[in-house]
């Protein structure tokens, strides 16, 4: 075990208590590139959507784009975030500085974006090469394979590398989610962040 | 106050700032959120600005223009291959010009992501000869909205606003302005040498157009070209314009070319102040046009031998200008080494009809019951179809059933006659496919039709049909149901068949082939009828099964193969069908498909 991970385990689940004015400054002239695939239909969007909501609370500049149309239907679909100064919204090859992974088989098409040093959370029952969690089985188990989504981003804020904390990402959560889903998203998101824990103690 | 939207929420946006009181459009990506969000957004507001979902982009968008020869402000949004389907209102409201703003959004599709063209619809300005203006970002978008009013209105004249597939569908904090009240029409006022001028004045309504261009340009032509990045001592200059200036901004500073290269990002492509841009790059040793999809600004800029860019190739002249395209195109101006890059993969997963779709049986049976059958299909989510096989041609919207009859008219030249079968959404066929079936009857053409009636427009994101009785704002319309239609364009063999029904529309399939190509046969038409899975509330409303394969599977594939059901696959051990149940919608139409009889179905509606 890491020391990183060990001085993590002393926390609780609910991860790294970072008060968001520090976070911001801890951010401050930082530009953050995140990719987040997966295949139309498991909630990209909707990931894209809470973290852009999470960079405009914490008053950072944020431009996003989306996969709307043909490829929704099943097909491989991409969302990418910048935060900082940034024009547009794309990203080049080797730019993201993470990558959160929702289906294995649309991986390959967009792993050239991954930057050397990034880090990629990978939803599949296993993987011996990257954070993983199996998220999809895990929804359902909850009853609902649709809020994958929701558990994985949970599990990418456990480790505490992302540009917002928890509490923050649960008052977006509580704020975008329609009423008759909110209850689920945010016990996904619990579960995503318990996974995280249960699997570091292992 | 910023608040986080689509750059199709921020153009809905800033419409209703601006006091538009009525937006029309046809769902097409990447504009369809425009008219949806204009809506909404009116409702939330309390404005009572309206907005519908015309029957065509031609239909909207002489409907919206109407609005504005009475005074008021409007907009008609689209596709930019919707674009064609309204050229011809286009290009004849040019010369009439109009009173209250009118804006005509066409968002072009660079790469092509969701089209069947790269067409730049700032080229169907300039053949129009109306001002276009270029947004970079959402909130760019939103600004130009009020530029474009004002210019609109100033000159009456209509004003093009092109967003790309990545301001469209791109998130921005955007900045927030208040609902301005519409600006409420004053009436019709008659002017028969304007509103319906005969060839001899339309030569003055040109000569008054060219005037207007003019004075647009002297007036405007400034103000819409400035320095993006550079100190202006650089001997190298990029114009750009669109969301492949973002691009462009973002690879400079990559690579931390700042003080190397200046950016100029024009905003208003046509009319072009081509003076004014010469003066501002005269002092530069080399110039480069990045701009998408055609070279608009490029082309004007008559000053070969200095000025590069998609004409000599330095500038790759089809597809999307994404960031590494971009940065390569850069390194080469700049004659840096390029930047090894890693591969890019092919491997996506391709777009399916979804599991528990309706098109999947009705694809099926087709295939099933005329195998040598032509199939010219259309625009929708029914061209995946094409993974079925049973998609031989997507040309444009309506165009399945003109070319059936095309086919037939070839065929039947040639001495013999195949089963031919065509395939149109329910929205497409009221969008386009109505004139071309009374065609179709009228020269007595010989095939069968299947309308595939899922009750909504499904690909674009669940928009309502002129088959329903609701409207995009929530009041009642009246239903224009389509076998009344089929009927009225002189059609005798008329069923109505739901597609997981697979037996029954096999049998149908032959049955209409049979009619269609008999002695006196004709057009016969079936109408697919089984609602979209995606619409709310239809998947708890049907029967819904447990599916189980049994031993008896011998793995021969047609359910994941030939049935292309997303939610069966292979097992990686003993290539048995394995039913992966976070896909599978319990349709339970795979029990009738399978040869082996090794698909079980339990009801289980739970």
């Amino acid at each position: 075990m890491t020391e990183r991970a060990t001085e993590r385990k002393l926390k609780p689940v609910h991860g790294r208590k970072i008060l968001d004015a520090e976070r911001v400054s801890s951010m401050a002239g930082r530009n953050v590139r995140i990719a987040i695939t997966g295949r139309g239909g498991q909630g990209v969007l909707f990931i894209t959507r809470i973290l852009s909501e999470c960079a405009l609370e914490l008053g950072l500049n944020v431009i996003a784009s989306e996969t709307h149309g043909m490829a929704m239907r099943g097909g491989s679909v991409i969302s990418t975030l910048k935060v900082g100064d940034f024009r547009g919204p794309l990203l080049g090859s080797g730019q993201a500085d993470m990558m959160l992974v929702l289906d294995a088989g649309s991986m390959e098409a967009f792993s050239h974006l991954l930057a050397d040093q990034g880090t990629l959370y990978l939803n599949a029952p296993s993987s011996d090469s990257y954070p993983t969690i199996d998220a999809t089985g895990l929804a359902m188990r909850m009853g609902n394979p649709v809020i994958a989504n929701l558990i994985l981003l949970g599990f990418v804020l456990f480790h505490g590398t992302l540009f917002c904390d928890t509490p923050l990402v649960e008052s977006v959560i509580e704020k975008i989610s329609p009423p008759r889903f909110r209850e689920m998203n945010l016990k996904a998101l619990k579960a995503g962040l318990s996974a995280g824990a249960e699997k570091e103690q292992q | 106050m910023k608040r986080i939207l689509l750059g199709n929420e921020a153009i809905a946006r800033g419409l209703l700032e601006n006091g538009c009181m009525f937006a029309a459009s046809y769902p097409g990506t990447p504009a369809s959120e425009i008219l949806s969000s204009f809506v909404e957004m009116a409702k939330t507001e309390k404005s009572p600005a309206m907005g519908e979902w015309s029957i065509n982009e031609k239909v909207a968008f002489e409907t919206a223009l109407s609005i504005s020869y009475t005074g008021g402000r409007s907009a008609v949004s689209m596709k930019q291959v919707g674009l064609n389907v309204a050229c011809d209102p286009l290009m004849s409201s040019a010369y009439t010009g109009v009173r209250g703003g009118f804006l005509v959004i066409s968002a072009d599709d660079p790469g092509p992501h969701s089209s069947q063209t790269e067409q730049d619809s700032r080229m169907m300005a300039m053949m129009a000869k109306i001002p276009v203006l270029d947004p970079s970002t959402p909130q760019e978008a939103k600004e130009m909205v009020g530029l474009g009013y004002h210019i609109s209105e100033k000159f009456e004249i209509p004003v093009m606003i092109r967003p790309t597939t990545r301001v469209c569908h791109s998130r921005q904090g955007v900045q927030l302005k208040g609902i301005s009240a519409p600006v409420v029409p004053l009436g019709f006022s008659k002017d028969p040498q304007r509103w319906a001028a005969t060839p001899k004045y339309r030569y003055h309504l040109h000569q008054q157009l060219n005037r207007k261009i003019e004075t647009i340009t002297e007036k405007f032509g400034k103000e819409t070209l400035s320095t993006v990045l550079g100190n202006g001592k650089t001997t190298r200059c990029i114009i750009s314009s669109g969301v492949a200036l973002s691009h462009t901004y973002d690879v400079i500073r990559e690579m931390k070319l700042e003080n190397e290269i200046t950016l100029l990002q024009v905003k208003m492509p046509y009319p072009l102040d081509v003076q004014g841009l010469f003066d501002a790059i005269h002092a530069f040793d080399d110039v480069l046009v990045i701009e998408e999809t055609y070279p608009v600004i490029e082309m004007q800029l008559a000053m070969r031998g200095r000025v590069t860019g998609r004409l000599d190739g330095s500038v790759p002249p089809q597809g999307e200008l994404v960031p590494d395209v971009v940065m390569e195109c850069v390194e080469k101006f700049v004659g840096r080494p390029a930047k090894p890059r890693k591969a890019i993969s092919d491997k996506a997963r391709r777009p399916t009809l979804c599991p528990g779709c309706g098109h999947r049986p009705a694809f099926y049976a087709i295939r099933r019951a005329l195998p040598k059958g032509i199939y010219p299909s259309d625009i929708g989510c029914y061209t995946l179809g094409l993974n079925l096989g049973a998609v031989d041609t997507c040309l444009c919207m309506g165009s399945a059933i003109s070319q059936a009859s095309g086919f037939y008219h070839a065929h039947k030249m040639k001495g013999e006659v195949p089963p031919i079968v065509a395939t149109i959404g329910d929205s497409t066929f009221y969008h386009a496919g109505v004139p071309a079936l009374i065609n179709a009857v009228h020269t007595g053409a010989r095939f069968v039709l299947l309308i595939l009636d899922n009750a909504t427009t499904a690909m674009t994101g669940d928009q309502p049909t002129p088959g329903m009785e609701i409207l995009v704002d929530g009041r009642t319309g009246k239903a224009v149901p389509i076998e009344d239609l089929v009927k009225a364009c002189g059609v005798k063999d008329v069923r109505v068949i739901d597609p997981y029904r697979l037996e029954e529309m096999t049998k149908a399939v032959k049955e209409a082939d049979g009619l269609a190509r008999s002695e006196d046969g004709g057009v016969s038409v079936i109408i697919s009828r089984h609602p979209c899975l995606m619409t709310a509330g239809v998947l708890k409303g049907q029967t819904r099964y447990s599916i189980r394969i049994t031993d008896d599977c011998s793995a021969c594939g047609i359910c994941h193969e030939k049935f292309e059901c997303p939610a069966i696959g292979a097992d990686p051990v003993s290539e048995k069908a394995r039913i992966d149940l976070s896909l599978c919608s319990g349709c339970g139409v795979c029990v009738d498909v399978c040869p082996k009889q090794a698909i079980k179905a339990v009801i289980n509606n739970q």
